[in-house]
Parts: structure tokens; sequence; C-alpha cells
């Protein structure tokens, strides 16, 4: 019996259904035992033709599409739509709403990296309760959202040339207590999983990406910086009022699962920084541009990408315009997606069980993978 | 020594544990059907037709002018002109919605129904808990479903309703002498969203609410 089963591979169909892959994601995996020796993603449970959608609707009406890509991140992924509108009608966009745009896509990125370390840790078996610290944190911050934006998730909230509605002096106060209490809840996070000797047996050497990998795959965001390659589009491109922060990239050593979660850890702390300049920073004003219109918005024939730093990564947005009230061509570079093509590179050679924890750490939404 | 960072771990929860008796920010649930969050003045989900006056139907504002129909990018709404003219509530004759049909279960709240809408006919309303039993036609609203008063909506959203109304109210003294075409015609409805809300803001009568709706001239 035992000799007729050796060297056999068995084939795992993991998902959709799986609760650890972050939605309905599927993976085909040959075991060796319990060693992966192939894997292969399969995606497309969750594709909306979001892209065709965004050819059809008018400019305006893609906006709220863009909130359902990440929809961790809908004020990130509002403005890396409304960045690439706007490179594309040449529209300026007034000082506050810039700042307004710093502070929300910084407050989603803590909410972010605080749910995927949540996420993380119920992966390895630490069900319930980081997840419920870090709910906790990004629940303070979906309410400053909700109170802003009209919602929790799908905030719908930038506007080419600006930002829908002002934040009040209240507002802002509230987010100044969230984001100054936020570190006491780092402190604390870290001090729960980071000595952990079970985390640390779980993460480290586990999942390694070098960094000619990382690069030739075109991975970005934490994880890239995680392979020790400095690369941060808010650095390299300054878009937005980014190059007037004074803020420092984490970066990692080894490319482990280790350091992708650490790399999120850090990045927050950065982010506070961020936060706490930008309310240092912003003054009143107006927050639209009373030259663009809401009705019949055409910009001239051209094309261009819009890119910012999700906290996922790269978020691009591909416009061909040809004119008329509709793109004519419509691409999204999603940061989950490109990140997830070298899932097989990371897994082989680990347990069944380290692919959860090293698909947790690259950080996906199905949502922006099969768009 | 190994273990020491699982007793670390395990102290922290042992602080959130005890510290949820004592500590509001510890213990943040909220205990959804017995206990409500209260919904920030901000809410949006689904859109709803704003009427003045006492009577729903003739005091819509909508003049089914169709906008919104073409711009809602899931496609939810569905409008016929009418025929004929009728009074609106300025006395004004104007086309109005034969069928106005919102699909709630197609709509997303975006609400940009109601940023394009030139006549501040749509606006947001705050109600949840809709879920039906049956599948289709449930969620299909109508006019007479969507239909609610000007001071529904400005005891769910008030400084925006005093807002619009102080913008109405403008616009309808400015139009007075010229001949009634049109409410407002969209340039300048649309100037006076494009406007910054701050002089607007300034004109709330903060916390009172009007008893009755203020139609700007009846």
């Amino acid at each position: 019996m035992s000799a007729r089963l050796e060297g056999e591979l068995l084939e795992v169909s993991m998902g959709p259904q799986h609760p650890s892959t972050h939605g309905v994601f599927r993976m085909n995996v040959a075991l060796d035992g319990e060693i992966v020796v192939k894997l292969k993603p399969v995606f497309g449970y969750l594709h909306r033709n979001h892209e065709q959608i965004g050819e059809r609707t008018s400019y305006l009406g893609t906006m709220p599409y863009t909130d359902r890509l990440d929809y961790f991140n809908s004020m990130s992924n509002n403005w890396g739509y409304a960045l690439a509108v706007e490179k594309l009608a040449g529209v300026e966009v007034p000082e506050r709403a810039q700042y307004l745009r710093v502070i929300l896509a910084e407050l989603s990125r803590l909410q972010n990296h605080a749910s995927l370390l949540g996420f993380l840790l119920s992966d390895m078996g630490a069900w319930g309760t980081p997840l419920m610290y870090a709910f906790r944190e990004r629940e303070k911050v979906l309410d400053l959202f909700e109170s802003l934006a009209g919602s929790r998730m799908m905030c719908d909230y930038m506007r080419f040339g600006g930002c829908r509605v002002d934040a009040d002096a209240a507002w802002m106060e509230r987010a100044k207590k969230i984001v100054y209490d936020f570190p006491r809840f780092l402190d604390e996070f870290e001090e729960l999983i980071l000595e952990n000797e079970i985390v640390i047996a779980r993460t480290q050497h586990v999942g390694r990406v070098s960094a000619e990998l990382a690069i030739s795959a075109g991975i970005t965001g934490p994880m890239l910086r995680a392979s020790g390659v400095n690369y941060d589009l808010r650095k390299v491109d300054g878009y937005g009022f980014y190059p007037r922060f004074k803020f420092r990239i984490p970066l990692g050593e080894h490319g482990d699962t280790y350091d992708r979660l650490m790399m999120r850890v850090l990045e927050m702390r950065e982010s506070i920084d961020i936060l706490k300049q930008a309310f240092e920073a912003i003054t009143p004003g107006p927050i639209t541009n009373p030259k663009v219109k809401v009705r019949g918005f055409r910009p001239p024939a051209g094309e261009c990408y819009g890119r910012i730093e999700g906290p996922k990564g790269e978020l691009g947005f591909y416009l061909i315009s040809d004119g008329t009230g509709t793109p004519y061509r419509y691409h999204v570079r999603a940061p989950s997606f490109i990140n997830l093509t070298i899932l097989e590179d990371m897994c082989l050679g680990h347990t069944v069980a380290d692919v959860m924890v090293i698909l947790g750490s690259i950080d996906i939404v199905m949502g922006e993978v099969d768009r | 020594m190994t273990g020491a960072g699982i007793l670390k771990g395990m102290a922290v929860t042992a602080r959130n544990f005890v510290g949820s008796y004592f500590e509001k920010e510890r213990l943040t649930t909220v205990q959804y059907p017995e206990e409500r969050a209260p919904l920030p003045e901000n809410y949006r989900n689904f859109p709803f037709l704003v009427f003045d006056g006492d009577e729903a139907q003739a005091g819509l504002r909508c003049v089914a002018c169709q906008i919104c129909e073409k711009e809602c990018p899931p496609q939810c709404i569905y409008i016929v002109k009418s025929k004929d003219k009728k009074p609106d509530y300025m006395g004004k004759p104007q086309f109005y919605p034969a069928t106005f049909d919102i699909d709630i279960s197609v709509c997303m709240s975006c609400q940009i129904c109601v940023e394009v809408c030139p006549f501040d006919a749509i606006k947001m309303d705050k109600v949840y808990e809709l879920s039906r039993r049956e599948r289709f036609d449930a969620l299909l609203m109508d006019k007479h479903e969507l239909a609610k008063s000007n001071s529904y909506y400005h005891g769910i959203h008030p400084t925006e309703a005093t807002e619009v109304d102080t913008r109405l109210a403008e616009a309808a003294a400015k139009k007075k002498p010229a001949p009634p075409a049109t409410a407002a015609p969209p340039a300048v409805a649309a100037a006076a969203k494009a406007a910054t809300s701050a002089p607007a803001a300034e004109a709330v009568v903060s916390g009172t609410l009007p008893a009755k709706p203020t139609p700007p001239a009846t």
C-alpha cells in the first residue's frame, strides 16, 4: 500500500470558499506529502467587467465603481482615478483638497494595514482575538469616513479637481484624536505578536522573495520594500502634496513573511507622522475647482497614466480619451493582482499550512484581483 | 526564554479583557437590534424624491428632465415624462414624472443623481433595514414610495436642507420677473452648487428645524 502511494502527488483544490483565501480565490496545489511542488492560482470568480463598465459610463460614473476595486481603501482608489483624469484634463486641485486627500489616503492606509495584520494572524491560527483588536481600530477610521463621506467603505469621496464635501473643525478634532491615540494600539499589537515564538516560527524564512525576483515580476508596495528595494511612489513620483511631508520609507532585509508583516507596522508609524504634519499644515479654503463641470465632463483627446502608492502597491489607472464623454479605453493596474503572480515561487518547498500565511502576507483583495 | 513572547501576548489579552469592564474604548461593540449607533448627518444610502407643500405628488420638485436617469452609473432609475404640464409648487407649469422608478436592489448609493440634479429634487435617504421577502418587485420603488416631504429632508440632513432652501429661495427671487420657462436653469443651479458652501452654512439657524416646509414662493 505505502509503496504504491510513494512518489505520487496529491492535487488539492484550495478555495474558492476557503476562509483563508480572502474572498473567492482558488489555488490548485500539487502536494508531495505536505510540501507544495506546484501551485496554480485560479482567478475570475469575482470578475465584474469593471473596465468595460468604465468604457460605457461617464468619467464621473466610474468613480463609485473604483470604490469597489479594493474595497478596503476606497479613498486611495478614488484618488488614483481622480489623479489620472485630472492629468488627462489638466485640472488643478485646490490646496485644501490636496491636504484632505493626503489625510484620507493615509487614514485608509492605517486601517488597511491594521486589518491586514489581524487577518494574517487569523490565517496563522490566532483565530479571532488579534483580528478583533485590529477591527476595533479600523472601526474608528471607518466611522470617520462615514461621517465625512456618508459611507463606511464605499466612500465615493473624491471628485475631479477636488473633494465632494468639506471636513469641518469637529471632524478634524475627531480625526486628530484617533491618529494621536493610534500608537497606543500599535504598541500593544507589537507586544502581542512580534515577540511571539509561534509567529516568529511561522513567518521567518517563509516565502522569501529576492529583490531581483520582486523587481522582475513587477511587485510593488510593502511587499517590494520588504525585499529591500527602496521604491515608494510617494517619494518617486511625489504626487499630491507628498513632497511637502517629512517621512521615511521602511525597508526590509530578507523579504520573508516576517519582514512583510513588520513592513506594515513600520509604515503605519510613518503614516501617523504624515497625518500629524497634515493636520498642522491644512488651511481653510475651497475644496473644489469651479472650472470642472459635474455634468458633461469631456477631457480632451489623449491618453494618460495616473498612479498612486496605494496601501497594497502601485495602483495605476490608464485612460485613453477620444474627446467624448466616455473613455475610449480604461485599464486598471491592480497591485494585488500583480503581487499575486509570484505566489507559486514563494510557496514552492513550503508546507501547505504556510501557503495560507504567505498568501495572507501578500495582502490581496479579490475585488481588485478580478475586477 | 522560550515562551516569554507568548506570555507577553497573553498579558495583552488579559489587559484587554479586564480593561473592557472599565474602559469604554476597549468595549466598542453595539448590541445592534437593541441599541443602535447614531447615524452621522452625512450618511447616505438610497435616493428619494423631495416634495414641497402637503400633497406629495403635486408638490414633487422633479420635472422629469431625466438627467439622473442618464447619469446613474448602474442605470437603476427609470423615468417616463408626462405628456401634459401641471403647475409645480411655485405655480409654474412644468412636466412631471408620469413614472419614476428606482430599483433599490440595483442602486449603489453613489449619490451622483443628487449631484447632477439641477432642481434639488432628488436627495439621499437614511433608511436601512430594507430587506424584503420577495425578490423582484418589492425593492422597485415607484414615485409614491419615493416621495418624501421637505420637512423629512430637513429632519435627516438639517444643514444641507437649509442650504438648499436658501438657494432655491434666492433663485426664485431672482427669477420672479422673468418668464416662467424653467424653475432654475441648470447653469444657475450648478454655479450655486459649485460655489463654496461657506456663506450658506453661516445662514443656517443651527438646530432649529422649520416645522413646516418653506417653499420659496407659494
